[in-house]
């Protein structure tokens, strides 16, 4: 089958439109860094392992390494540069600051987008592999230091600043209602 | 990588009529395995179909009380759907020991059953590797191995499915749907995946071309008292070195029925007919969950660096059968 390997398409990022052409082998990731300027989202591992450039799609938190640009299209996009409310700071950002989050800041924006999506989903009912009854009847379970840590696993922190992480994800998710 | 085609579909004809059979052509879902072997080039596709917009998402109960779970479902939905937790319980917590709440987000059901091997030998493309290059060889049979096949190998590859989710669905006695040029078909889930033999590199029993569409699940009351236990060398997002997906139905201490499949010891979920056998009828207790996971494991064939792959899967059925028969005494 012979076919055109680039492709013209319109992404949707932080609710702005974006018109350019890719060749199909054009990650998500380097679609959003190297051709639409948002270097917000990082290119750690480049194979869907540290959790660096995670972005979310349709609000929900994925790997943008993984993900091709061309399909893409048609989805919404929200990097870290679009999580906050203007000039104010998403709580998950906010509690990031106040409780040292981060050391070298490099799995920064892709803890955030992730912490953002956790919370939501928590909210939402959804289960982990630390949750220990599954039954929906049971609700959601209370958002554990241990279940925070299982929900965030996919994101990973070379400077070992997980213990306030935790902390921030915790505070965030409070500010959202969630017990702990 | 390569230079390749680009093409959407948005209904499952179109998406056969769009691949056709072509063997340089694949079906692209969430992507999770199959981008990142082609930046590796160990796929080197002409042409990739997209099929994640497909009308595939949902889950939906079968008139005789089964669950039919739609291709393109992403392993998050299915964990997070309310009679999945309800009556296979055994299966939310296979998807959810599985990768990480990006990945879970992404993956979906018929991608996760064609993922492949994360075998290092297979993963690099400057190694030798009869699955990925027939006739190369198996460096993993005197090297890196400690991960390896211990049930249903042979001398030219013993690599590991990596999948949770099938474990649980082999458990569950799945059936598998596709579609192709010719019409649909579908395989139960022990059919799905070829044995080893001398052809590591054919690896499932679809037709060339064909879509996995659906994956049902029968009616099945046992696994109300189900779970998936996975051992793994660290405690989150990482591939399991051993995992049992087990149901048992207890009646007057007695084993009523019993479902019993391993995950990463073998080219495919490993169904445990052998144990099962043993089980069945018999008093619940150490002394049959052990002599049923020997019965099995006697089938075992470890490598000099994974032999502890069979004590480990010994402890783990036996701890598993255990606690579900402390679960099913409550």
């Amino acid at each position: 089958m012979a076919s055109s390997t680039s492709s013209d398409l319109t992404l949707s990022v932080n609710g702005e439109k974006y018109t350019l052409t890719v060749d199909h082998r054009t990650t998500l990731l380097d679609a959003l860094r190297e051709r639409l300027d948002l270097t917000g989202t990082k290119k750690g591992c480049d194979q869907g392992q540290c959790g660096a450039c995670t972005v979310l799609v349709d609000g929900r938190r994925s790997v943008a390494c993984l993900q091709l640009a061309v399909a893409a299209e048609g989805h919404e996009i929200t990097t870290v540069e679009g999580v906050a409310d203007g000039d104010r700071l998403h709580p998950v950002q906010q509690a990031f600051l106040d409780l040292d989050g981060f050391q070298c800041g490099y799995c920064t924006p892709g803890q955030i987008c992730s912490a953002v999506a956790v919370i939501e989903e928590h909210a939402a009912g959804w289960p982990s592999a630390a949750t220990a009854d599954l039954r929906p009847e049971a609700g959601p379970p209370p958002l554990t230091p241990e279940e925070i840590r299982e929900r965030m696993s996919g994101n990973l922190c070379r400077c070992g600043a997980y213990m306030s992480i935790v902390q921030a994800v915790a505070r965030a998710a409070e500010a959202n209602g969630a017990a702990a | 990588m390569r230079e390749f085609g680009y093409h959407r579909a948005y209904d499952v004809t179109g998406a056969v009529a769009l691949l056709d059979g072509d063997t340089d052509a694949r079906f692209l879902g969430g992507g999770t395995n199959l981008v990142d072997l082609m930046k590796t080039g160990v796929e080197r596709p002409a042409t990739l179909v997209d099929v994640r917009e497909l009308p595939l998402n949902r889950i939906e109960s079968t008139p005789d009380g089964g669950l039919r779970i739609g291709a393109t479902v992403t392993n998050s939905d299915l964990a997070a759907h309310p009679e999945v937790r309800r009556r296979y319980p055994v299966l939310a917590q296979a998807v959810l020991a599985g990768a990480s709440g990006q990945l879970r987000n992404m993956a979906t059901v018929g991608g996760n059953l064609l993922q492949r091997t994360r075998c290092g030998y297979f993963t690099d493309v400057d190694s030798p590797c009869n699955k990925r290059d027939p006739g190369s060889g198996c460096p993993a049979l005197t090297g890196e191995h400690h991960n390896h096949a211990i049930l249903g190998a042979s001398g030219h590859c013993v690599a590991t499915h990596p999948s949770d989710m099938g474990v649980a669905l082999t458990a569950l006695d799945a059936r598998v749907s596709y579609e192709t040029a010719d019409g649909p078909g579908e395989l139960p889930i022990a059919d799905l995946y070829l044995p080893v033999g001398k052809t590591p590199h054919r690896e499932t029993a679809l037709p060339q071309g064909a879509l996995i569409t659906a994956v049902t699940l029968p009616p099945t009351p046992t696994a109300a008292n189900s779970r998936y236990r996975k051992v793994r060398e660290r405690a989150s997002y990482a591939f399991a070195i051993g995992s049992v997906a087990a149901a048992l139905d207890l009646r007057d201490g007695t084993v009523h029925d019993v479902r019993l499949a391993f995950g990463a010891v073998a080219s495919r979920p490993w169904r445990a007919y052998a144990a099962e056998r043993i089980l069945t009828g018999a008093p619940a207790g150490a002394d049959t969950f052990v002599a049923a996971a020997d019965a099995e494991l006697t089938a075992a064939r470890p490598l000099p660096r994974n032999g502890y792959k069979v004590t480990l899967m010994r402890n783990l059925v036996v701890a598993v059968l255990s606690e579900l028969a402390e679960e099913a005494a409550r």
